[in-house]
């Protein structure tokens, strides 16, 4: 579980000021604000659109362009499970299933209670391991239901 | 044809077995004269990797040599080495290997390369995915730091800095103008070409955008000499390479092999050949998702190298070989890979963002027979209506495994059609 601050103007301005020195440096603003509020706040594009001398849909269409930039906050838990080629052919399909039963939502959703989200992943590298998922930024090899019902009761779903 | 000789290796840790820091690789020849290859100056460099045939590892097999000639040589601009490791094309799995047990030899080739192309900075774009190599990678480059071999007034008297760059999730970010949009921070749409990165690159500066394995191969060609490269292989397909064997066989594994190795010796020998045996094959996929399949008939007496792979209408691509025996359900496998590429294709071009989602709802039909015959040669039509027609390589990547299936798995396709039709006349009388 992971805890986020709320988001600020100020504090997003300050995050923007710290990476203006480098050469292209709206993706590791964008992954620091991500980090600082677990989400780009839709009140952050006119900030460091503002900030970088950009129109605010060039900054909406980064965010929206690469699937890792989440826009609404996510579960405080995030659970992401690869679903590529090698994955498959060791059984994850299966474990989406168990994990969608069990969580009573599908992938790429966040439960109504806020604690989990849950979502897909291509390729982590695993392969030699798979199946394999994340679990908050921290990843897990040779995922079984009973490793999956162990993330999700700790997550408390 | 021999197995490739142990002291012809290149990748000396490509499993891990030993130690991955810098005191362990140095034992392992790393880093050894590295500063005597870069008095021989600049040209001597690029004119050795042009002598070594080294083709670019990353897909199209494009001379690395030349490549880096393309660079200007008195340009009051800054020139940049950008080094591809976004690796996500299915099959692919031969950089995470370098990069988790080899890193030195990346970064030793990084500065050989940028010292070649006179650039003092280099970027190396890794993919958001690849969490242990980039652990891993980070930790190499600040050993190679704190010893003085780049960065600042380091021991090779070149200034030499290297920014790993991290994505944040799209297959496309792996074209190179692509690569390049994202490392400027903007949406990884692949840019109009000419003019050419060597031009007009990163921050609209010459750039040289290279493969991992093709920059990590750099520093044992100089080392040992192009002619020692070019002596492996066959002619115009010059040296080793990374093979990436998955699929149906007993033994998935990545292997260091000499270009031109028969696809069959090097499933037989290295991946405990296919799952029941080399009569159960069906079809293979050559060199990761994007290159049309090589059926069964026509892999017998097939080699692994760029011009063999032409020849048979296909492509050695990344080297990514997916074994498919026969028990795999072909057109659902190609439905498989149209829909990834409509997932991927970054929406840009008209027939692309268009093209992939057509051909995959269309595959998706055929894989249950729901379509008509002359829906085949549709497909076909569209698949050329794609290729060829886009700003970047992914409209072409998406039409090939379609062409490739109808050219090699018709008869299956049209079975289908027949067995599904005729379940259904009965159900309407």
């Amino acid at each position: 579980m992971t805890v986020h601050e709320p988001w600020s103007e100020e504090r997003t301005r300050s995050i923007v000021a710290a990476h203006t020195h480098l050469e292209g440096p709206m993706m590791p603003i964008l992954h620091a604000v991500q980090e600082a509020f677990g989400f780009v706040p839709e009140a952050a594009v006119p900030v460091i659109a503002h900030e970088l001398n950009l129109s605010r849909a060039e900054v909406h269409g980064v965010i929206t362009f690469y699937h890792d930039f989440r826009r609404q906050p996510a579960g405080q838990t995030v659970l992401k499970v690869c679903r590529a080629e090698a994955c498959q052919s060791m059984g994850c399909e299966s474990l989406v299933k168990h994990a969608e039963d069990r969580l009573g939502i599908a992938c790429g959703e966040t439960t109504a209670d806020g604690r989990v989200t849950f979502e897909t992943i291509y390729c982590l590298g695993l392969c030699a391991t798979a199946p394999s998922a994340m679990v908050d930024g921290q990843i897990i090899g040779r995922l079984d239901t009973a490793k999956l019902d162990k993330i999700l009761a700790e997550a408390g779903a | 044809m021999a197995m490739l000789a142990d002291h012809d290796r290149i990748f000396t840790n490509l499993y891990g077995l030993h130690d991955q820091g810098l005191k362990a690789a140095m034992r392992r020849g790393q880093w050894d004269g590295t500063k005597l290859l870069i008095e021989q100056g600049h040209d001597w460099i690029i004119n050795e990797m042009k002598q070594s045939g080294l083709r670019g590892r990353g897909g199209a097999g494009f001379p690395t040599g030349l490549k880096w000639s393309f660079m200007p040589k008195a340009d009051p601009r800054p020139s940049y080495l950008v080094i591809n490791a976004d690796e996500s094309e299915p099959g692919s799995c031969k950089d995470r290997e370098i990069l988790r047990h080899d890193p030195q030899l990346l970064i030793e080739g990084a500065l050989l390369a940028s010292y070649a192309m006179r650039a003092h900075n280099c970027y190396i774009y890794l993919r958001g995915e690849y969490i242990r190599e980039r652990e891993a990678l980070q930790r190499a480059v600040d050993e190679a730091y704190a010893a003085k071999l780049i960065g600042k007034n380091n021991i090779h008297g070149w200034d030499f800095e290297l920014y790993l760059h991290h994505g944040a999730g799209a297959y496309i970010c792996g074209e190179e103008t692509a690569l390049l949009e994202s490392l400027e921070g903007k949406k990884g749409q692949p840019r109009l070409k000419p003019p050419f990165p060597a031009n007009v690159g990163l921050y609209g500066a010459p750039t040289t955008i290279n493969n991992v394995e093709s920059i990590a191969v750099v520093p044992d060609i100089l080392r040992r000499g192009a002619t020692w490269f070019a002596s492996l292989g066959k002619p115009n397909n010059a040296g080793t390479k990374l093979f990436q064997i998955s699929g149906h066989v007993n033994k998935p594994c990545v292997v260091e092999e000499e270009m031109g190795i028969p696809l069959r010796q090097l499933i037989e020998e290295h991946s405990g050949g296919v799952r029941g045996g080399w009569d159960n094959l069906l079809a293979v996929i050559p060199g990761g998702s994007s290159v049309p399949l090589v059926p069964a008939d026509m892999c017998h007496d097939l080699t692994m190298d760029f011009d063999a792979l032409l020849k048979v209408k296909s492509g050695l691509g990344t080297a990514a070989i997916i074994v498919m025996d026969k028990s795999t359900d072909v057109v659902r496998a190609i439905a498989r890979i149209s829909y990834f590429y409509k997932h991927e294709s970054c929406g840009q071009c008209t027939p692309c963002r268009e093209g992939t989602g057509w051909m995959w709802r269309v595959l998706e039909r055929m894989a249950e027979g729901r379509a008509e015959k002359r829906e085949i040669d549709l497909l076909l039509d569209v698949t050329k209506q794609v290729e060829g027609h886009t700003i970047c390589a992914l409209g072409d990547a998406a039409a090939w495994p379609v062409q490739g299936l109808i050219r090699h798995f018709r008869g299956e396709i049209e079975k289908r059609i027949d067995t599904y039709h005729s379940g259904h006349k009965e159900a309407a009388e």
